[in-house]
Protein backbone atom coordinates (compact mmCIF):
# COMPACT_ATOMS: atom_id res chain seq x y z
CA UNK A 1 0.00 0.00 0.00
CA UNK A 2 3.71 2.57 0.66
CA UNK A 3 4.01 2.41 -2.84
CA UNK A 4 0.75 3.75 -3.88
CA UNK A 5 0.37 6.79 -1.17
CA UNK A 6 3.50 7.50 -1.30
CA UNK A 7 3.89 8.25 -5.09
CA UNK A 8 0.00 9.01 -5.19
CA UNK A 9 1.15 11.71 -7.57
CA UNK A 10 3.68 9.99 -9.38
CA UNK A 11 0.76 7.25 -10.40
CA UNK A 12 -1.12 9.67 -11.06
CA UNK A 13 0.09 11.26 -13.82
CA UNK A 14 0.56 8.26 -15.63
CA UNK A 15 -2.77 7.64 -15.00
CA UNK A 16 -3.68 10.86 -16.61
CA UNK A 17 -1.03 10.46 -19.46
CA UNK A 18 -2.95 6.63 -20.35
CA UNK A 19 -6.53 8.15 -20.00
CA UNK A 20 -5.38 10.72 -22.46
CA UNK A 21 -3.37 8.18 -25.05
CA UNK A 22 -6.42 6.19 -24.86
CA UNK A 23 -9.28 9.18 -25.16
CA UNK A 24 -7.23 10.91 -28.20
CA UNK A 25 -6.71 7.65 -30.09
CA UNK A 26 -9.90 6.37 -29.68
CA UNK A 27 -11.34 9.28 -31.52
CA UNK A 28 -8.58 9.21 -34.30
CA UNK A 29 -9.17 5.59 -34.57
CA UNK A 30 -12.75 5.78 -34.66
CA UNK A 31 -13.06 8.81 -37.31
CA UNK A 32 -10.55 7.03 -39.51
CA UNK A 33 -12.12 4.08 -38.71
CA UNK A 34 -15.65 4.55 -39.96
CA UNK A 35 -13.96 6.73 -42.68
CA UNK A 36 -12.27 3.87 -44.09
CA UNK A 37 -14.65 1.66 -43.46
CA UNK A 38 -17.11 3.61 -45.74
CA UNK A 39 -14.01 3.48 -48.23
CA UNK A 40 -13.93 -0.52 -49.00
CA UNK A 41 -17.59 -0.16 -49.62
CA UNK A 42 -18.14 2.68 -51.79
CA UNK A 43 -18.67 2.22 -55.40
CA UNK A 44 -15.61 4.05 -56.65
CA UNK A 45 -12.92 1.71 -56.94
CA UNK A 46 -9.78 3.52 -56.01
CA UNK A 47 -11.53 4.59 -52.74
CA UNK A 48 -11.79 0.61 -52.06
CA UNK A 49 -8.43 0.28 -52.95
CA UNK A 50 -7.04 2.80 -50.45
CA UNK A 51 -9.42 1.69 -47.55
CA UNK A 52 -7.78 -2.29 -48.47
CA UNK A 53 -4.42 -0.64 -48.17
CA UNK A 54 -4.94 1.21 -45.13
CA UNK A 55 -6.22 -1.96 -43.37
CA UNK A 56 -3.53 -4.27 -44.96
CA UNK A 57 -0.44 -2.23 -44.10
CA UNK A 58 -1.79 -1.18 -40.32
CA UNK A 59 -3.43 -4.17 -39.43
CA UNK A 60 -0.11 -6.16 -40.56
CA UNK A 61 2.09 -4.06 -38.93
CA UNK A 62 3.65 -4.67 -35.32
CA UNK A 63 2.61 -1.59 -33.13
CA UNK A 64 5.99 -1.23 -31.97
CA UNK A 65 7.39 -1.11 -35.50
CA UNK A 66 4.42 1.46 -36.42
CA UNK A 67 5.97 3.76 -33.70
CA UNK A 68 9.38 3.73 -34.73
CA UNK A 69 7.69 4.38 -38.03
CA UNK A 70 6.37 7.55 -37.30
CA UNK A 71 8.33 8.65 -34.58
CA UNK A 72 11.65 8.06 -36.71
CA UNK A 73 10.05 8.51 -39.76
CA UNK A 74 7.73 11.58 -40.05
CA UNK A 75 10.47 14.05 -38.71
CA UNK A 76 12.55 12.60 -41.88
CA UNK A 77 9.56 14.29 -44.02
CA UNK A 78 9.72 17.58 -41.77
CA UNK A 79 7.09 16.61 -39.16
CA UNK A 80 8.18 17.48 -36.08
CA UNK A 81 5.57 16.89 -33.60
CA UNK A 82 5.73 16.20 -29.37
CA UNK A 83 6.31 12.73 -29.19
CA UNK A 84 2.47 12.53 -26.94
CA UNK A 85 1.01 13.56 -30.86
CA UNK A 86 3.30 10.75 -32.37
CA UNK A 87 1.76 8.38 -30.30
CA UNK A 88 -1.27 9.28 -30.65
CA UNK A 89 -1.21 9.11 -34.38
CA UNK A 90 0.26 5.83 -34.20
CA UNK A 91 -2.34 4.32 -32.01
CA UNK A 92 -4.92 5.98 -33.64
CA UNK A 93 -4.33 5.07 -37.22
CA UNK A 94 -3.21 0.82 -36.24
CA UNK A 95 -6.46 0.62 -34.27
CA UNK A 96 -8.81 2.69 -37.08
CA UNK A 97 -7.55 -0.84 -39.24
CA UNK A 98 -9.31 -3.27 -36.70
CA UNK A 99 -12.53 -1.03 -35.79
CA UNK A 100 -12.79 -0.50 -39.80
CA UNK A 101 -12.82 -3.97 -40.22
CA UNK A 102 -15.55 -4.66 -37.04
CA UNK A 103 -17.72 -1.55 -38.97
CA UNK A 104 -17.61 -3.34 -42.63
CA UNK A 105 -18.51 -6.71 -40.72
CA UNK A 106 -21.69 -4.81 -39.07
CA UNK A 107 -22.37 -3.57 -42.40
CA UNK A 108 -22.73 -6.70 -44.06
CA UNK A 109 -25.07 -7.67 -41.61
CA UNK A 110 -27.48 -5.21 -42.66
CA UNK A 111 -29.62 -6.66 -45.65
CA UNK A 112 -28.78 -5.79 -49.24
CA UNK A 113 -32.55 -4.90 -50.16
CA UNK A 114 -32.53 -1.79 -47.49
CA UNK A 115 -28.95 -0.42 -49.31
CA UNK A 116 -31.01 -1.30 -53.10
CA UNK A 117 -34.33 0.39 -51.47
CA UNK A 118 -32.83 3.51 -50.36
CA UNK A 119 -30.52 3.79 -54.10
CA UNK A 120 -33.94 3.01 -55.50
CA UNK A 121 -35.52 6.34 -53.56
CA UNK A 122 -32.32 8.45 -55.39
CA UNK A 123 -30.45 8.59 -51.90
CA UNK A 124 -26.74 8.88 -52.73
CA UNK A 125 -24.14 6.47 -51.18
CA UNK A 126 -22.97 8.76 -48.46
CA UNK A 127 -27.08 9.01 -47.65
CA UNK A 128 -27.58 5.46 -48.00
CA UNK A 129 -24.61 4.85 -45.67
CA UNK A 130 -25.18 7.76 -42.83
CA UNK A 131 -29.03 7.31 -43.01
CA UNK A 132 -29.96 3.60 -43.37
CA UNK A 133 -27.15 1.37 -43.12
CA UNK A 134 -24.62 2.35 -40.44
CA UNK A 135 -27.58 2.98 -38.24
CA UNK A 136 -28.25 -0.34 -38.50
CA UNK A 137 -24.83 -1.75 -38.66
CA UNK A 138 -24.17 0.32 -35.51
CA UNK A 139 -25.92 -2.15 -33.18
CA UNK A 140 -23.65 -4.88 -34.18
CA UNK A 141 -20.43 -3.34 -33.84
CA UNK A 142 -20.74 -2.23 -29.88
CA UNK A 143 -18.93 -5.24 -29.04
CA UNK A 144 -16.23 -6.02 -30.94
CA UNK A 145 -15.66 -1.95 -31.12
CA UNK A 146 -15.39 -1.90 -27.43
CA UNK A 147 -12.83 -4.95 -27.49
CA UNK A 148 -10.85 -3.06 -29.63
CA UNK A 149 -10.53 -0.15 -27.55
CA UNK A 150 -9.75 -2.08 -24.51
CA UNK A 151 -6.51 -3.32 -26.47
CA UNK A 152 -5.62 0.30 -27.85
CA UNK A 153 -5.98 1.41 -24.17
CA UNK A 154 -3.40 -1.70 -23.32
CA UNK A 155 -1.40 -0.98 -26.31
CA UNK A 156 -0.86 2.40 -25.24
CA UNK A 157 1.99 1.19 -22.73
CA UNK A 158 4.33 0.71 -25.79
CA UNK A 159 4.25 4.77 -25.66
CA UNK A 160 6.02 4.55 -22.64
CA UNK A 161 8.97 3.44 -24.38
CA UNK A 162 8.91 6.42 -26.41
CA UNK A 163 9.38 8.98 -23.52
CA UNK A 164 5.68 9.88 -23.49
CA UNK A 165 4.00 10.21 -19.64
CA UNK A 166 1.91 6.72 -19.05
CA UNK A 167 0.69 4.49 -16.83
CA UNK A 168 3.52 1.39 -17.38
CA UNK A 169 6.22 4.01 -17.56
CA UNK A 170 5.82 4.59 -13.52
CA UNK A 171 7.46 1.34 -12.70
CA UNK A 172 10.69 2.71 -13.49
CA UNK A 173 11.73 5.46 -11.59
CA UNK A 174 9.70 3.63 -8.21
CA UNK A 175 11.95 0.72 -8.96
CA UNK A 176 14.91 3.24 -9.08
CA UNK A 177 13.91 4.01 -5.27
CA UNK A 178 13.55 0.75 -4.37
CA UNK A 179 10.02 -0.21 -3.70
CA UNK A 180 8.83 -3.63 -4.25
CA UNK A 181 8.60 -4.61 -8.11
CA UNK A 182 5.53 -6.48 -7.37
CA UNK A 183 3.23 -3.75 -5.12
CA UNK A 184 4.63 -0.95 -7.90
CA UNK A 185 3.04 -3.72 -10.93
CA UNK A 186 -0.09 -4.49 -8.88
CA UNK A 187 -1.10 -1.11 -8.72
CA UNK A 188 -0.09 -0.57 -12.14
CA UNK A 189 -2.30 -3.35 -12.97
CA UNK A 190 -4.97 -1.24 -11.17
CA UNK A 191 -4.82 1.36 -12.74
CA UNK A 192 -4.99 -0.15 -16.33
CA UNK A 193 -7.94 -1.82 -15.06
CA UNK A 194 -9.77 1.16 -14.04
CA UNK A 195 -9.35 1.73 -17.78
CA UNK A 196 -10.80 -0.67 -19.12
CA UNK A 197 -13.56 -1.42 -16.90
CA UNK A 198 -14.74 1.80 -17.82
CA UNK A 199 -14.27 1.19 -21.15
CA UNK A 200 -16.15 -1.47 -20.78
CA UNK A 201 -19.06 -0.13 -18.69
CA UNK A 202 -19.52 2.53 -21.30
CA UNK A 203 -20.21 0.01 -24.10
CA UNK A 204 -22.49 -2.43 -21.88
CA UNK A 205 -24.99 1.04 -21.36
CA UNK A 206 -24.54 1.56 -25.34
CA UNK A 207 -24.97 -2.31 -26.00
CA UNK A 208 -28.51 -1.74 -23.53
CA UNK A 209 -29.11 1.43 -25.49
CA UNK A 210 -28.88 0.32 -29.08
CA UNK A 211 -28.14 -3.20 -29.20
CA UNK A 212 -31.53 -4.89 -28.32
CA UNK A 213 -34.32 -2.13 -29.94
CA UNK A 214 -36.31 -3.41 -32.42
CA UNK B 1 -51.07 4.80 -75.86
CA UNK B 2 -50.04 6.94 -78.56
CA UNK B 3 -46.11 6.95 -79.01
CA UNK B 4 -44.45 8.81 -76.12
CA UNK B 5 -42.14 6.03 -75.08
CA UNK B 6 -41.75 6.52 -71.06
CA UNK B 7 -38.71 3.77 -71.27
CA UNK B 8 -36.70 2.20 -74.27
CA UNK B 9 -34.56 -0.80 -74.02
CA UNK B 10 -32.65 -1.53 -77.44
CA UNK B 11 -30.35 -4.61 -77.51
CA UNK B 12 -29.57 -4.85 -73.80
CA UNK B 13 -27.52 -7.92 -72.69
CA UNK B 14 -26.82 -9.15 -69.45
CA UNK B 15 -24.86 -12.49 -68.27
CA UNK B 16 -24.07 -13.60 -64.95
CA UNK B 17 -21.45 -15.90 -65.50
CA UNK B 18 -22.52 -18.28 -67.51
CA UNK B 19 -26.32 -17.44 -67.86
CA UNK B 20 -27.13 -14.99 -70.59
CA UNK B 21 -29.99 -13.79 -68.55
CA UNK B 22 -30.92 -11.01 -70.80
CA UNK B 23 -30.53 -11.27 -74.70
CA UNK B 24 -30.88 -8.77 -76.63
CA UNK B 25 -34.04 -7.27 -74.64
CA UNK B 26 -35.90 -4.43 -76.92
CA UNK B 27 -38.62 -3.36 -75.18
CA UNK B 28 -40.84 0.25 -74.93
CA UNK B 29 -42.52 0.97 -72.22
CA UNK B 30 -44.72 4.38 -72.75
CA UNK B 31 -46.27 7.16 -70.69
CA UNK B 32 -49.39 5.57 -68.69
CA UNK B 33 -48.92 2.11 -70.46
CA UNK B 34 -49.16 -0.61 -67.43
CA UNK B 35 -46.64 -3.57 -68.42
CA UNK B 36 -47.04 -6.68 -67.07
CA UNK B 37 -44.02 -9.00 -67.17
CA UNK B 38 -44.36 -13.01 -66.79
CA UNK B 39 -42.76 -15.86 -66.92
CA UNK B 40 -40.97 -18.70 -65.69
CA UNK B 41 -38.71 -18.45 -62.59
CA UNK B 42 -35.06 -17.56 -64.14
CA UNK B 43 -35.98 -16.23 -67.00
CA UNK B 44 -34.84 -12.58 -66.67
CA UNK B 45 -37.64 -10.93 -65.72
CA UNK B 46 -36.12 -9.63 -62.35
CA UNK B 47 -33.43 -9.00 -63.94
CA UNK B 48 -35.17 -6.92 -66.80
CA UNK B 49 -37.21 -4.72 -64.18
CA UNK B 50 -34.07 -4.03 -61.90
CA UNK B 51 -32.32 -2.96 -65.02
CA UNK B 52 -34.35 -0.29 -65.64
CA UNK B 53 -33.12 2.15 -62.22
CA UNK B 54 -29.77 0.63 -62.74
CA UNK B 55 -29.79 -1.71 -59.59
CA UNK B 56 -28.00 -4.23 -62.31
CA UNK B 57 -25.95 -2.46 -64.72
CA UNK B 58 -26.26 -4.32 -68.38
CA UNK B 59 -23.39 -5.32 -70.65
CA UNK B 60 -24.10 -4.32 -73.61
CA UNK B 61 -27.34 -2.25 -75.24
CA UNK B 62 -29.37 0.98 -74.14
CA UNK B 63 -31.78 2.34 -71.34
CA UNK B 64 -32.96 5.55 -71.64
CA UNK B 65 -35.81 7.08 -69.57
CA UNK B 66 -38.22 10.14 -70.89
CA UNK B 67 -35.33 10.07 -73.49
CA UNK B 68 -32.12 10.10 -71.13
CA UNK B 69 -29.83 7.21 -70.94
CA UNK B 70 -29.09 5.81 -67.71
CA UNK B 71 -26.39 7.76 -66.13
CA UNK B 72 -22.97 5.92 -64.68
CA UNK B 73 -22.79 5.75 -61.22
CA UNK B 74 -23.39 8.69 -59.29
CA UNK B 75 -25.31 11.57 -58.55
CA UNK B 76 -26.67 11.54 -61.96
CA UNK B 77 -27.91 8.17 -61.70
CA UNK B 78 -29.61 9.13 -58.10
CA UNK B 79 -30.90 12.29 -59.45
CA UNK B 80 -33.09 9.53 -62.46
CA UNK B 81 -33.85 6.95 -59.52
CA UNK B 82 -35.61 9.20 -57.94
CA UNK B 83 -38.28 9.69 -60.39
CA UNK B 84 -38.46 6.20 -60.77
CA UNK B 85 -40.22 4.61 -58.09
CA UNK B 86 -39.56 0.47 -57.25
CA UNK B 87 -41.10 -2.13 -55.36
CA UNK B 88 -39.55 -5.06 -54.03
CA UNK B 89 -40.46 -8.46 -53.62
CA UNK B 90 -39.42 -8.44 -49.85
CA UNK B 91 -40.84 -4.84 -49.01
CA UNK B 92 -37.32 -3.65 -47.96
CA UNK B 93 -38.65 -1.52 -45.74
CA UNK B 94 -36.45 0.46 -43.50
CA UNK B 95 -36.14 -1.32 -40.28
CA UNK B 96 -35.08 1.07 -37.83
CA UNK B 97 -37.43 3.89 -38.54
CA UNK B 98 -41.38 4.24 -38.66
CA UNK B 99 -44.02 3.69 -41.08
CA UNK B 100 -44.28 7.89 -41.67
CA UNK B 101 -40.58 7.97 -41.06
CA UNK B 102 -39.84 5.26 -44.03
CA UNK B 103 -42.02 7.46 -46.04
CA UNK B 104 -40.93 11.28 -45.46
CA UNK B 105 -37.13 10.02 -45.70
CA UNK B 106 -36.35 10.16 -49.51
CA UNK B 107 -38.69 13.50 -50.02
CA UNK B 108 -36.56 15.14 -47.29
CA UNK B 109 -33.52 13.83 -47.57
CA UNK B 110 -33.28 13.63 -51.67
CA UNK B 111 -36.02 16.23 -52.69
CA UNK B 112 -35.53 19.12 -49.80
CA UNK B 113 -38.95 18.78 -49.00
CA UNK B 114 -39.75 20.49 -45.64
CA UNK B 115 -40.34 18.11 -43.18
CA UNK B 116 -43.98 19.03 -42.06
CA UNK B 117 -44.88 19.14 -45.66
CA UNK B 118 -43.17 15.35 -45.82
CA UNK B 119 -44.73 14.59 -43.18
CA UNK B 120 -48.64 15.85 -43.94
CA UNK B 121 -48.19 14.39 -47.75
CA UNK B 122 -46.87 10.78 -46.34
CA UNK B 123 -50.03 10.82 -44.18
CA UNK B 124 -51.86 11.24 -46.93
CA UNK B 125 -50.61 8.71 -48.83
CA UNK B 126 -50.57 5.97 -46.08
CA UNK B 127 -54.60 7.27 -46.14
CA UNK B 128 -54.48 6.30 -49.87
CA UNK B 129 -53.35 2.75 -48.72
CA UNK B 130 -55.43 2.10 -46.16
CA UNK B 131 -52.70 2.60 -43.28
CA UNK B 132 -53.69 5.75 -41.87
CA UNK B 133 -53.82 4.36 -38.46
CA UNK B 134 -50.16 2.48 -38.78
CA UNK B 135 -48.05 5.38 -38.81
CA UNK B 136 -46.06 5.19 -35.84
CA UNK B 137 -45.39 1.52 -36.12
CA UNK B 138 -41.99 -0.07 -37.24
CA UNK B 139 -42.02 -2.14 -40.01
CA UNK B 140 -41.61 -5.45 -38.25
CA UNK B 141 -45.14 -4.57 -36.28
CA UNK B 142 -47.31 -4.65 -39.57
CA UNK B 143 -48.05 -7.98 -41.73
CA UNK B 144 -46.39 -8.56 -45.35
CA UNK B 145 -49.59 -7.34 -46.91
CA UNK B 146 -49.21 -3.91 -44.64
CA UNK B 147 -45.67 -3.70 -45.37
CA UNK B 148 -45.70 -3.81 -48.69
CA UNK B 149 -48.74 -1.28 -49.07
CA UNK B 150 -46.15 0.95 -47.08
CA UNK B 151 -43.75 0.56 -49.49
CA UNK B 152 -45.83 1.45 -52.38
CA UNK B 153 -46.79 4.74 -50.84
CA UNK B 154 -42.91 5.00 -50.17
CA UNK B 155 -42.65 4.55 -53.55
CA UNK B 156 -45.17 7.06 -54.35
CA UNK B 157 -44.03 9.90 -52.32
CA UNK B 158 -41.27 10.83 -54.84
CA UNK B 159 -43.81 11.44 -57.39
CA UNK B 160 -42.27 9.01 -59.79
CA UNK B 161 -42.57 8.90 -63.29
CA UNK B 162 -42.99 4.84 -63.45
CA UNK B 163 -42.86 2.44 -60.80
CA UNK B 164 -41.30 -0.57 -61.13
CA UNK B 165 -42.98 -3.68 -59.23
CA UNK B 166 -40.19 -6.53 -58.54
CA UNK B 167 -43.16 -9.50 -57.57
CA UNK B 168 -44.53 -7.68 -55.19
CA UNK B 169 -47.15 -10.33 -54.00
CA UNK B 170 -44.28 -13.02 -54.16
CA UNK B 171 -43.58 -13.24 -49.95
CA UNK B 172 -46.77 -12.41 -49.70
CA UNK B 173 -49.48 -15.02 -47.33
CA UNK B 174 -52.26 -15.87 -50.29
CA UNK B 175 -55.29 -13.63 -48.13
CA UNK B 176 -53.30 -10.55 -47.98
CA UNK B 177 -52.19 -10.87 -51.97
CA UNK B 178 -55.57 -9.13 -52.80
CA UNK B 179 -54.97 -5.85 -50.31
CA UNK B 180 -51.64 -5.11 -52.19
CA UNK B 181 -52.99 -5.89 -55.79
CA UNK B 182 -56.34 -3.77 -55.44
CA UNK B 183 -54.40 -0.87 -54.58
CA UNK B 184 -51.55 -0.87 -57.34
CA UNK B 185 -55.02 -1.66 -60.03
CA UNK B 186 -56.19 1.62 -58.20
CA UNK B 187 -53.02 3.26 -59.51
CA UNK B 188 -53.14 1.78 -62.61
CA UNK B 189 -57.15 3.24 -62.99
CA UNK B 190 -55.14 6.63 -61.56
CA UNK B 191 -52.41 6.13 -64.99
CA UNK B 192 -49.40 5.05 -63.26
CA UNK B 193 -46.80 3.76 -65.51
CA UNK B 194 -45.95 0.65 -64.42
CA UNK B 195 -43.65 -2.06 -65.04
CA UNK B 196 -45.26 -5.09 -62.78
CA UNK B 197 -43.10 -8.63 -62.67
CA UNK B 198 -45.93 -11.18 -60.81
CA UNK B 199 -47.19 -14.96 -61.26
CA UNK B 200 -50.88 -13.07 -60.93
CA UNK B 201 -52.36 -13.88 -63.70
CA UNK B 202 -55.34 -12.21 -62.59
CA UNK B 203 -54.08 -8.71 -62.12
CA UNK B 204 -51.91 -9.67 -65.42
CA UNK B 205 -55.75 -9.88 -67.15
CA UNK B 206 -57.26 -7.18 -65.65
CA UNK B 207 -54.95 -4.19 -65.39
CA UNK B 208 -52.44 -4.76 -68.07
CA UNK B 209 -52.09 -3.05 -71.14
CA UNK B 210 -49.90 -5.53 -72.39
CA UNK B 211 -48.19 -8.86 -71.17
CA UNK B 212 -44.52 -9.36 -72.00
CA UNK B 213 -43.76 -12.70 -71.71
CA UNK B 214 -40.35 -13.61 -70.75
CA UNK B 215 -38.48 -16.93 -70.99
CA UNK B 216 -34.84 -18.21 -70.99
CA UNK B 217 -33.79 -14.53 -71.21
CA UNK B 218 -36.06 -13.44 -74.34
CA UNK B 219 -39.05 -11.57 -74.66
CA UNK B 220 -40.72 -14.13 -76.18
CA UNK B 221 -44.33 -12.51 -76.51
CA UNK B 222 -45.44 -8.73 -76.07
CA UNK B 223 -49.31 -8.08 -76.68
CA UNK B 224 -52.32 -6.91 -75.16
CA UNK B 225 -53.76 -9.83 -72.58
CA UNK B 226 -56.88 -10.81 -74.38
CA UNK B 227 -54.62 -12.21 -77.22
CA UNK B 228 -52.25 -13.77 -75.33
CA UNK B 229 -53.83 -15.27 -72.50
CA UNK B 230 -56.51 -16.74 -75.43
CA UNK B 231 -54.50 -17.31 -78.27
CA UNK B 232 -50.77 -17.16 -76.95
CA UNK B 233 -48.45 -17.77 -80.28
CA UNK B 234 -45.74 -19.78 -79.14
CA UNK B 235 -45.47 -22.84 -77.76
CA UNK B 236 -43.29 -21.97 -75.08
CA UNK B 237 -46.44 -19.67 -73.66
CA UNK B 238 -49.06 -22.29 -74.42
CA UNK B 239 -46.99 -24.52 -72.22
CA UNK B 240 -46.53 -22.28 -69.22
CA UNK B 241 -50.20 -21.23 -69.62
CA UNK B 242 -51.61 -24.66 -69.45
CA UNK B 243 -49.23 -25.43 -66.22
CA UNK B 244 -50.30 -22.39 -64.25
CA UNK B 245 -53.89 -22.19 -65.77
CA UNK B 246 -55.45 -25.52 -65.14
CA UNK B 247 -55.67 -24.95 -60.57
Amino acid sequence: MNVLLDNLSLYGEGLLGTVELTVYASLLALVLGFLMAAFRVAPVASLRVFGTAWVTVLRNTPLTLLFFAVVLGLPRFGLVLPFKLFAILALGCYTSAFICEAVRSGINTVPVGQGEAARSLGMTFPQTLGEIVLPQAFRSVIPPIGSTLIALAKNSAIAGAFSVVELLGVYKPLSERGYNIIWTFFWIAVGYLLVTLTISAIFNVLEKRFGVAS
Amino acid sequence: MAGDALIEMRGVNKHFGKLHVLQDIDLIVHRGEVVVVIGPSGGGKSTLCRAVNRLETVESGTIELDGRPLPDEGRALAQLRADVGMVFQSFNLFAHKTVLENIMLAPVKVRRMKKDEAARRARELLDRVGLASQADKYPAQLSGGQQQRVAIARALAMDPKVLLFDEPTSALDPEMINEVLEVMRQLARDGMTMVVVTHEMGFARSAANRVVFMDDGRVVEDRTPEEFFTAPRSERAKDFLSKILKH
